[in-house]
Parts: structure tokens; C-alpha cells; sequence
């Protein structure tokens, strides 16, 4: 059994801005632009190494995806950065018409996903991202779940020809993937292999995952723990070959359960494999102000809540 | 100046290609597409250097989007006329199966075309992040850009020309069409808007009146000066008063056509006052 330990928790966000500066030095076609938060999207390094590459757009999320969308005509890979309340709602026609049906190749990069944004409340807490842009066809939909995860996607989608929404936090979490570990778009990753029930998580519910995985052997339960960073395209061959072995299965994300990776998880295994399933997510609820840890623990958003909805999912196996 | 004639009967002929494409689908816009006609010739023929063959980059080469994508019958006649696919493809506007969506799309590979419009005020951003583009590839070719002036009641429009002054994009000639119509009737009733070119000017672009925008000579003359104080700091405006419907009389100083095709009887007469001249697709 592979265990995985904490090398340093950092902020996933942290991760998008290392792999920027990265990105500045090593692939001149990448530029950024960013809607009034350089700092909160940690792109600073990047533009003091290539003020001539970074657009500051203002407070103007419509133009900024525009202008993103104008700039690969000419040959460039735009990263826009802002939250992801302002990357995706806000200015969900101008991805759909100007970079997704157009097939632009923009990097939609959102900081401070989900209900762990924490304290500035529902204004800026979006529950609904994933399942906005994995319901525009071409869009490839990421949500990595540590530093080294979300510094290493950031370097793959570069190569990828096609609009991507990379999702990512605020808070600071545990840093537990190799920071070698060459990120694959669209393959799911094996944590921890299992008999008796698949854990599916995404973004910062993964090490979530991990520590419930952990108590559930101390009680003779058999997990499986999947990290989904790529939503969409779902690694569908993974999902099932899983749940083939396990004949059960837990989602675990910080997202709406209507909309989210549950959703794609039970339609394809309503399609493939039917089988018992328990979502840990947000349940149609808008969040509100608190610390991470608080957030988490009310909306049913960590270790303890999957470790239920196992226990649940398991007395439901036929 | 008196224009060549090879360009007049491009104009009536283009006219003919949109009332006829609208007709035989019974859907499109003809009014707005009539009204900028001699706009369409005059860019595409007289004044953007272009590169024979399309490609989507467009690098040492001016380039042109169309913001409101509503007038795609008077785009798709003019490409397909400067050879950029057959001109016989015409015949699949709006059909299922065809290049040509009622709307202008990429998604198809349609040559010409490197933007989706139809939902309105998006143009002017992807303009300017394409003129953004230019200069990082220091390529001294400009970005041409149309918008209907109803499309400028969208927000999105107004963050653009904001941007585009401050950042000093003075390779983006943006021109207005300035038809005072809009679907629910003149834009001075659905929601008037005031001194548009003021508002330009107050934003900090350079601005020039072009008066009467389905004159041939009077809409090159103006395209040409505007090129001529691009590079110079500020982006650049022309506010093009047109007629929707021109060049067809019953379709002329009303907003009724603007979404709205020629049954036979109308298609007729419209063709009348338009014969033939480079063949029809």
C-alpha cells in the first residue's frame, strides 16, 4: 500500500504561479492576462520577467476573455486568471461563443474554486463552474488537487491544442503528489488500489480522500482511491475497470452535486456499469462566509463526510 | 472619385447574392447585410493588403471581424467573391449541413472566417486582442473590425473601448454602422444613445464621420485616411452612416427587414433593381 505524505502544504494557486513563471521562461508563445488580481493569482514572477507578455485588463472579465480569445489569432496561448466566480458565470457567453464554438485555444485558469475561498462568502464561493464549462463541447475541464499537481497542469495544457478551464484554490493544503509526476490530460490517477469501494475525488477533497481511505482500513474496509484531476474527458476506462472490482463507489468534490464529476460518474457508469454510488458534494446550496475548516465540515466537504458516505454506499452493495 | 465600374457591379451583384440567399431560406438578415455593401467591397477590394490563400493566423496580413454576425449573407457573398471558397457554396446558407451558418462560424473550417459572432458585443474584444497579437509579432498589418451601432447597447463594447484607448491598440480601426435601426425599431426609441462618436472621442479614440456610408468613393476615401492615422497612439473609430435595406427600395428607411426575407413577388422586384452583372451563384 502506497502511502502519501504531506511534503508542505501550500495554496494550489501557488502551484498556478510557479508553473507560470515556468512557462515565461521556457515557451514564448505563452501570455497572460489577468482581470485586477496579479497578487491572488500569484503571476507576478511571470510579469516581471515579461512585462511585454501580461495584458492587465482591469476589472473587465468579458473583454479579458475576448481579447484571450483574439490573441491565438497570431499564434499565442493565452492564460487568463481571475477567480473562478469571474472566469466562468460572469462571462459564460463570451467563452461559449468567442473561445469554445470558435475552438480558441485559451487557458481559462480560476483561482479560489469552491466553498474554500472561506470567508468573503457566496459572492465569490462558485459551486457551479465544473458543470458550467464541462457542458461546452471542446472544453477540456481540470481541477487539480495540490501545488505540485496544478503547477505541473499548468505546463501540460500549453501543449494541448483546445480551450481548458483549470481550476484551483485559495486555501492552503497539503502538497502530497511527486513533483515529478508528469500530468496526463484526461488519466486518471490509481491512489491507493482497494476491493470493496471506489473513492472518486477532485481538487482538494483528493487528500480528503487519502485520510479517509486511511481510517476505513483501521476498520477492515477496502478502498480505492481515484484522483480525477481531468472532469472532462473523464478517464471512463479507469472509472469502470474500478468499479468492476469494487461494485461501489463515493464522488468526492467541492462543487454542486448537480453539475459536478458526480454527475459525469454516474452517467457513465448508468451507461457502462451500473452500480450503488454517494455523492459528497454541495447539495443545490449557496455558501457563506467561514474558515475553510468550517466551510468544510458544515457543507459535508471532508474526510469525515466520505468516510459516511462510504459506510452508506457499502450497506447498499448488492 | 469616380469609382471602376468593376467595382459597382461587384456591389449590385452582391446585393443580388444576399436578397436571393435570404430568400431561398426564408430567413437571414438582409437590411443590415444591403446596408453595408459598398463597406464590404470597399475593404475587401480596395483597401486590406491579403494574402491569397486564408489561413487562421493572418500573420503579415490585414485582417477583418465582423462583430455583428447577423449580416453574414453581405460576409459570405464578399469572401466567396474574393475566392475564398466557391461561390456556388452560396447556395448552402443557412442549410443544413453547410459551412455557412446563419451565423459566422470557425467550426466548419468556412475560409475568411477566424471568429463566431451572432451574440453581440463580443467583436471589439477579439479585435483588439488580435491587434494585441500583431504587435508581438511585429507584423505592421492592421486589424479592421464592424459592429452594428444597436450592438453597442451590450457592456461588454464600452470595457473594450476603454481598454483600447488606455492601452494605446492603434493598429484596430473600428468602424460603427451607424443605421439608427435596431430589431424592435429605430435605436433612438428602443434605447437612445446619444452622441455615439462623442462618447468615442470622450474615451480617447481618434474619430472620423463618414456621411454617407453606401457611397463607394466616400467609404474608400474614409477607410484610407483612417489607415492613415492609425499607429499614432489611439485606436481608430469611423461612425459610417448607412441605410439599412440599400440599394432595395421597399426595404429602404424602415426596420422592417431587418431580420426578415423577400417572399417571391418582393425578390422580383428587389432583383430589378439590381440586374445581374458578375453572375449569379
Amino acid at each position: 500500500m502506497k502511502k502519501y505524505t504531506d511534503q508542505g502544504s501550500k495554496d494550489t494557486r501557488s502551484g498556478f504561479g510557479a508553473g507560470m513563471t515556468e512557462l515565461g521562461r521556457t515557451n514564448p508563445r505563452v501570455v497572460a492576462l489577468c482581470a485586477d488580481l496579479v497578487a491572488s493569482l500569484k503571476i507576478q514572477p511571470f510579469i516581471d520577467e515579461h512585462p511585454e507578455r501580461f495584458f492587465q485588463v482591469g476589472i473587465a472579465e468579458a473583454n479579458m476573455m475576448g481579447i484571450a480569445a483574439g490573441l491565438t489569432i497570431g499564434g499565442f496561448i493565452p492564460y487568463t486568471s481571475t477567480f473562478a466566480n469571474f472566469s466562468t458565470g460572469r462571462v459564460y457567453d463570451q467563452i461559449r461563443q468567442s473561445i469554445a464554438y470558435s475552438d480558441k485555444n485559451v487557458k481559462i485558469c480560476a483561482s479560489h474554486a469552491g466553498i474554500t475561498l472561506g470567508e468573503d462568502g457566496a459572492t465569490h464561493q462558485i459551486l457551479e463552474d465544473l458543470g458550467l464549462m464541462k457542458m461546452l463541447p471542446g472544453m477540456t475541464v481540470i481541477n487539480p488537487c495540490d501545488f505540485n499537481q496544478t503547477k505541473a497542469a499548468t505546463l501540460a495544457i500549453a501543449e494541448h491544442y483546445g480551450p481548458v478551464y483549470l481550476r484551483f484554490g485559495r486555501p492552503v493544503v497539503p502538497n502530497f503528489t511527486p513533483a515529478d509526476q508528469k500530468f496526463e490530460i484526461g488519466k486518471a490517477l490509481h491512489l491507493q488500489e482497494g476491493s470493496d469501494v471506489t473513492i472518486v475525488a477532485t481538487g482538494h477533497l483528493v487528500w480528503q480522500a487519502l485520510l479517509a481511505a486511511e481510517n476505513l482500513e483501521n476498520q477492515g474496509v477496502s478502498v480505492e482511491v481515484i484522483n480525477i484531476h481531468t472532469i472532462k474527458p473523464l478517464d471512463e476506462e479507469a472509472l469502470i475497470r474500478s468499479v468492476r472490482k469494487t461494485g461501489c463507489v463515493v464522488s468526492a468534490e467541492e462543487h454542486n452535486f448537480l453539475g459536478g464529476l458526480g454527475e459525469s460518474i454516474a452517467r457513465t457508469l448508468a451507461t457502462h456499469h451500473p452500480a450503488p454510488q454517494e455523492f459528497v458534494a454541495t447539495k443545490d446550496t449557496f455558501g457563506e462566509s467561514g474558515t475553510p475548516e468550517q466551510l468544510m465540515e458544515k457543507y459535508g466537504l471532508n474526510n469525515k463526510a466520505i468516510e459516511e458516505a462510504v459506510l452508506k454506499v457499502l450497506k447498499r452493495k448488492v | 472619385m469616380p469609382q471602376s465600374q468593376e467595382l459597382q457591379d461587384l456591389v449590385v451583384q452582391v446585393r443580388r447574392d444576399i436578397v436571393r440567399m435570404v430568400h431561398q431560406v426564408n430567413s437571414g438578415h438582409p437590411g443590415g447585410s444591403l446596408g453595408c455593401t459598398e463597406f464590404f467591397v470597399a475593404l475587401f477590394n480596395e483597401v486590406m493588403e491579403l494574402k491569397d490563400e486564408f489561413d487562421m493566423d493572418g500573420k503579415n496580413e490585414d485582417i477583418f471581424f465582423l462583430s455583428n454576425g447577423h449580416i453574414s449573407p453581405v460576409y459570405y457573398s464578399i469572401l466567396a467573391r474574393r475566392g475564398y471558397f466557391p461561390v456556388r457554396e452560396l447556395n448552402t446558407f443557412r442549410k443544413i449541413n453547410s459551412r455557412l451558418q446563419g451565423h459566422p462560424a470557425t467550426h466548419e473550417g468556412l475560409p475568411g472566417i477566424r471568429i463566431a459572432s451572432g451574440s453581440l458585443g463580443q467583436g471589439m474584444s477579439v479585435a483588439i486582442g488580435a491587434a494585441l497579437a500583431k504587435k508581438l509579432n511585429k507584423d505592421p498589418h492592421l486589424v479592421f473590425s464592424l459592429h452594428g451601432d444597436g450592438e453597442l447597447q451590450e457592456g461588454q463594447n464600452w470595457e473594450a473601448i476603454m481598454f483600447a484607448a488606455a492601452k494605446k491598440v492603434d493598429n484596430l480601426i473600428a468602424t460603427v454602422d451607424r443605421n439608427g435601426q435596431q430589431i424592435d425599431g429605430a435605436t433612438e426609441e428602443v434605447l437612445p444613445m446619444g452622441d455615439v462618436a462623442a462618447k468615442f472621442l470622450a474615451f480617447g479614440w481618434d474619430v472620423l464621420h463618414l456621411e454617407d456610408g453606401n457611397d463607394l468613393s466616400q467609404v474608400i476615401a474614409a477607410l484610407q485616411e483612417a489607415k492613415t492615422r492609425t499607429g499614432k497612439g489611439k485606436p481608430v473609430c469611423i461612425m459610417m452612416h448607412t441605410e439599412m435595406g440599400n440599394g432595395v427600395d421597399f426595404m429602404m428607411h424602415t426596420h422592417a427587414w431587418h431580420g426578415k426575407a423577400p417572399n417571391d413577388e418582393q425578390l422580383e422586384k428587389a432583383l430589378q433593381q439590381n440586374p445581374e452583372t458578375l453572375g449569379d451563384y
